[in-house]
Formats: structure tokens, sequence, C-alpha cells
């Protein structure tokens, strides 16, 4: 974990240092004459060498003191800390769903396979997965927000539960509508490896009731790989999160870091790239004492 | 997408011999063949590949931003638009002389000559297109067409610097192992350590937008998928039995790595990369949609997405429906085919 910490440490500082602009003419603005430039370029330390520069950066990172944003003058640990609870508040409840409705659906469909349903799910997965999620979110939108008046169109309140029951539930909506069917057909395969073992066969060849046999015995088994699935999945939420945070006009993580990149704020990019290379890590791990959970046969080094 | 296309041709074009065992390719190319559902997407991938290349090539949809008709007509089955518009009313009465105050006064003849010579005639903007028009008046076919060769052009470039990167790298790992591998492993973690979107979005806050730099953010993003199948597969092959043998008439390491075992290894490379064209164009989709993709003065289907949102709104629906249909034909066609492949390819069916 420590290696690959130092590495996209490493990665994120030679990235901004060698391949983005100058910091001190971004900041300095279209005005600024070269005077200035140079004057914020002391202040940052940009005149130093750029192990000195890597060192401070470094430090930055130990000490979480991402110092401010250029483009509002606001603390990125402040950033961080008001942005995080809207991201949440979309994102837990997805989750939940999204696994919730995803792990009967799969077991049904493939305790069917091979029938006209199974198929059906294949084929509308296929097309459904190529129109882009983009076309979905503006459709569902339009539709239940702005035609129906179902839901708020946009919008976001200081207080999370009013959020939950009123601003939440359109975006949450439509994401598990857009997950709903590749995740079935994900864990459709899951489970289809399982049920073609030989466990089962011995299972039911010993009259273990079919209930018996999917529920506590393919299900179990399978798990691992909906485990896998689930924490390779959880930071990459992030990205669903992102398009809803901007479609919604969400204040959350996402929305902010996009705002980052196209004011060139690099403290805010380069803070949300490491801390969630460390949410990934942190997140591997627990996958790992979740693997101890399910299955007892899994040793952990 | 140039191997497919040529393995299945020659294919076409000769008589498999009966004596002598068909190559892995015509192999590839008969199971593919057989697939009806897999040649059906190889056509209207190749169709849209073609209509990619005359666009290049200016033949076609080469007047995507001619403003040909008025903002947002409507399909030609639609008929005009008859909805009252907001008119501006046109002030009557005399023109209000001001020669006297007019410090051009003097040059009005010339100004009126100079206007004559440089005269253009306004065409009539068209009050219905094939499929309407957006908010400039632009043809949605053509951009939708135009928007084609962006995006599909984009999807292949970045899928081909990815699998290069990818096979490159995975290829030293798997073969030498060692140091070389442990380092290459470790820039492997370091990438994967930051999910795919966020790690899109750094290169590009420090890359810049333009349709070249998305190629290159994809393709530097993206080599992960391959590199891990490929180094596997590296490891896999380096110690059979023709790769010893290679080695012991004294081969090079680079002519046992790319000569000998590169080809044995091409159907993951193949799969990889059309699994990645997918992946890359719905890429490149959304990060035009939020403004890090292509240029303002070019089009793709995200940025004919964006615009579509605010025209949704208004009740014009046809950019919508014209890109998400383009896309969706193209990237169903291409996945459908990418399935067919792996089938037709799968070591473990043969």
């Amino acid at each position: 974990m420590v290696p690959t910490l130092i590495g996209v440490v490493l990665l994120v500082f030679f990235l901004f240092h060698f391949f983005g602009g100058d910091p001190a003419v971004i900041i300095a603005g279209q005005g600024a004459n070269a005077k200035q430039v140079a004057l914020i370029q002391q202040q940052l330390g940009l005149d130093k060498p750029w192990w000195v520069q890597l060192w401070i950066f470094v430090k930055e990172v130990v000490t979480l003191n991402w110092g401010r944003s250029w483009a509002t003058n606001e603390e990125v640990s402040h950033i961080f800390a008001t942005r995080l609870p809207a991201t949440l508040t979309i994102m837990v409840p997805l989750t939940l769903l999204q696994v919730l409705l995803a792990l009967p659906l799969g077991l049904g469909v493939a305790y069917v396979r091979g029938s006209l349903t199974d198929r059906a799910v294949m084929i509308t997965t296929t097309v459904a997965l190529s129109i882009s999620f983009l076309v979905y979110v503006i459709i569902g939108q339009w539709l239940f927000g702005f035609e129906l008046g179902w839901f708020p169109v946009q919008g976001w309140s200081q207080n999370t539960g009013y959020n939950l029951i009123r601003y939440a539930p359109l975006p949450v909506f439509l994401a598990v509508c857009v997950s709903l069917a590749p995740q079935t057909r994900l864990y459709r395969t899951f489970f289809l490896d399982e049920i073609g073992h030989d466990y089962v066969r011995t299972a039911r060849a010993k009259g273990v009731s079919e209930k018996s046999v999917m529920l506590k015995h393919v299900l179990r088994n399978a798990m691992i790989p909906i485990l896998t699935d689930l924490g390779t999945g959880l930071p990459s939420i992030f990205i669903g999160a992102f398009l809803l945070e901007v479609f919604f006009s969400i204040p959350g993580l996402g929305r902010e870091v996009l705002l980052a990149v196209n004011r060139s704020d690099y403290p805010v990019i380069q803070a949300f790239t490491v801390y969630l290379a460390v949410l990934t890590m942190v997140v591997n791990l627990l996958t790992d004492i979740g693997y101890k959970l399910v299955d007892p046969r899994v040793v952990l080094k | 997408m140039s191997v497919v296309s040529t393995s299945v041709a020659t294919a076409g074009g000769e008589i498999i011999s009966s004596r002598r065992s068909a190559g892995v390719w015509k192999q590839v190319a008969k199971r593919l063949r057989g697939d009806a559902l897999g040649m059906a997407s190889l056509v209207v991938v190749l169709a849209f590949v073609l209509l990619s290349l005359f666009v290049a090539l200016g033949w076609v949809a080469s007047g995507w931003s001619v403003e040909s008709a008025v903002p947002y007509a409507p399909p030609d089955f639609l008929g005009p638009d008859t909805s009252p518009a907001l008119k501006i009313e046109q002030p009557t009465g005399p023109m209000l002389d001001l020669s006297s105050v007019d410090p051009l006064a003097p040059h009005y003849a010339d100004i009126d000559k100079r206007a004559k010579e440089l005269a253009t005639a306004a065409k009539p903007k068209l009050l219905t297109l094939p499929f309407g028009a957006d908010r400039s008046g632009r043809d949605v076919l053509l951009k939708a067409i135009k928007g084609s060769e962006v995006s599909i052009f984009v999807g292949l470039a970045a899928a081909v610097v990815a699998t290069a990167l990818g096979t490159f790298l995975g290829a030293l790992a798997g073969f030498f192992g060692g140091i070389v591998g442990d380092v290459l492993e470790w820039f492997y973690n370091v990438f994967t350590a930051v999910p795919g979107i966020l790690l899109i979005f750094a290169f590009a806050a420090v890359l810049g937008r333009g349709i070249g730099t998305v190629v290159v953010i994809l393709g530097l993003t993206g080599w992960t998928s391959v590199y891990r199948l490929l180094r596997a597969e590296y490891i896999k092959h380096s110690t059979r039995e023709y790769v010893l043998a290679a080695q012991a008439i004294g081969t090079s390491r680079a002519t046992r790595m790319f000569v000998h075992i590169l080809p044995n290894v091409s159907h993951v490379i193949l799969v990889q990369m059309s699994l990645n064209v997918v992946f890359f164009i719905k890429a490149e989709v959304i990060l035009s949609f939020l403004g890090l993709g292509v240029p303002i003065d070019s089009v793709s289907w995200g940025t004919m997405l964006n615009e579509a949102q605010a025209e949704l709104i208004l009740g014009k629906w046809w950019q919508l429906v014209a890109a998400t249909v383009f896309m969706a034909v193209f990237v169903t066609a291409f996945s459908v085919l990418t399935d067919a492949l792996r089938d037709a390819l799968d070591p473990k069916l043969r």
C-alpha cells in the first residue's frame, strides 16, 4: 500500500509539475505583468529546484494541509468537509439499492438461464448499455422533473434529511435504473459460475430444496466475486456521481473537481486524486477482510 | 479493426485448400462468418468506419457547419414551425437624416459603392431540414455524421494507443519478470489506485483540450487492462517449448517477444482493444459533454448531447435523437462484434 501511495503522489506531482501550465501565470490572471508573476512564483516556491518543491508537496500530503483553492481562496480541507455529505447522500442510497435489487434479480435470471426471460434480459442489457448514461439522465430529468413535475428538476438544501427525501430521489432513481441491467447481468454470470459446480449437483442429489440450494449454497459462494465487484466499483461510483452532481446541481465532490478542472485549480485536483487513491486502497483492504467474513476458508496474510 | 477486416477479406477471396490445415486467422474468419449476428454487426461497424473515412476526406458532411436553415428548423416530416414566433417590429416612417452631423456624410457615396462590390447574396434560410436544425440552423443529420467521425476516430485512435502501450509494457513485465516486472507492477498499481475518470480529469486539467489531447489522455490512462492480461499471457508463454526452442537456436529476446509470442497472444489483444474502443467512445462523449473533450469549433456526439439538454426543454428533440441513435447503433454493433470476435477467438472453444 505504501509504495503505491508514494507512486500516486509522485505521479500527481510530476504530471502537474512538468505538463501543467505555470501556476503563477494561472493565479496572476491575464492582466498580470512579469513582475507580479515572478512574485507569485517566489511565494509558491516555484523558483526553487523541483526536489524542494516535491518535498513541499509531500509535506502537504502528510500533514493533509493543502492550502487554499486558487480560484476561491477557500481552504481545500474545508471544501472536502462541506462537499462530502452531498456526495454521500447520493452515493449511499444508490449503492444500497443497486446491490439489494441486482442480487435477487441476478439470482432469479441465473436460475431460469437459457429461457426467454434470460435472453430478453441479456439483449436488453446490450442495447441499453450502448446508449450513453447522459441520454438517460437528460431524458429522465426532462420527463420526471420538467414534464411530469414529480420531482424538482434540480436543487439542494442545507438539511440532509430534506435532501434525502426531496432532491436525492430523482438522481438516485435514474442511476439505479441505468445500472440495474448491467449489474444484474454481471451477478448472473457470478451465480452461473457457481451453479455449474459439483457441490450444487450433490446438494440437489441429496434432496436439498431448490430454495436452500440457491440461497444457502450458491449465494454464499458467489459472495466472493460480488464483494470484489463492490470493492472495485465503490470508488468509481464517483463517475456516476460526477455526472449526477453536474446534472442536478448537487454541491458534491464530483462537481467540485470538475469546476476545479475548468478553473485549473490544481490544489483541489491534486488533493482529490491523492485522497481517492487512499480511499481505493482502504476499500481494497476492507474487501479483503470481507472475504474472510463470507468465506471462512480464506486466510488473511 | 484492420486486422479483422483484412483477415476476413483474404479468407473470402481465397479457396481454402483441403490438404493444408487452415491458419488460425482463417479458422477465425470462418467461424465469424458462421455467426450471422456477428457478420451483421461487422457490416454496420465497417459502414460507420467507411463513413468516417469519407467525412475525413471531405466527401461527406463537409458543410456541417453551414447555417442553412432557420434556428431550430423542424424535421421535414413535421413541417415548418407554425407557432407564433417572437416578431421584432420594424420601425416605419422616413429615415432620419443625420447627414448634417454625421462626420461620415461626405463618404456616403463611397461607402455605398464599396458595399455593392462586396455584396453577398443572402441565401433564404430553409424552414425545414431532413432531420431538423440546431440553435444556429445547422443540419442535425450532417452534424451527427461529422460527430461520428470525431467520436469514432477518438475511440479507435485511443484504443490503438492504449493497446500498444499496454501490450509493450505487459510484454516487458511478463517476459522479463524480476526487477523490470516489479517496477512495472508498481506502475500498474499506481495507475489503478486512482479511479479511471478522476485520472482522466487530472490529465485533462494539465493537457488542455483538443481531439489529439483526448486521444493522448484516454490512451495514457486506459492501458492498464491490456497490460494486466498481456503480462499474464507472456508469463505463461515465455516458458512454453516453442519459445525455449527459439531461444535454443539463438534468437534475440526482442524477436522471441514480438515475433514468436506476440502472434500467439494477438487474439487477447484484439478482444481487449475492441472492448477499449467502446469504453473510450463513451468516455469521449462524457468528456466532450463536460466541455473537456473536443474543441468548440468541432462536433462530437458528446457536444451534441450537451446542446440537446437545453433544447429538450424547448421541445426540440431532434438533435438528442440523432446523436443517440447514431451512437447507439455504432456502440451496439461494436459490442456485438466484440462478443462474436471473442467467441471466434476463444482458444477454449477451439
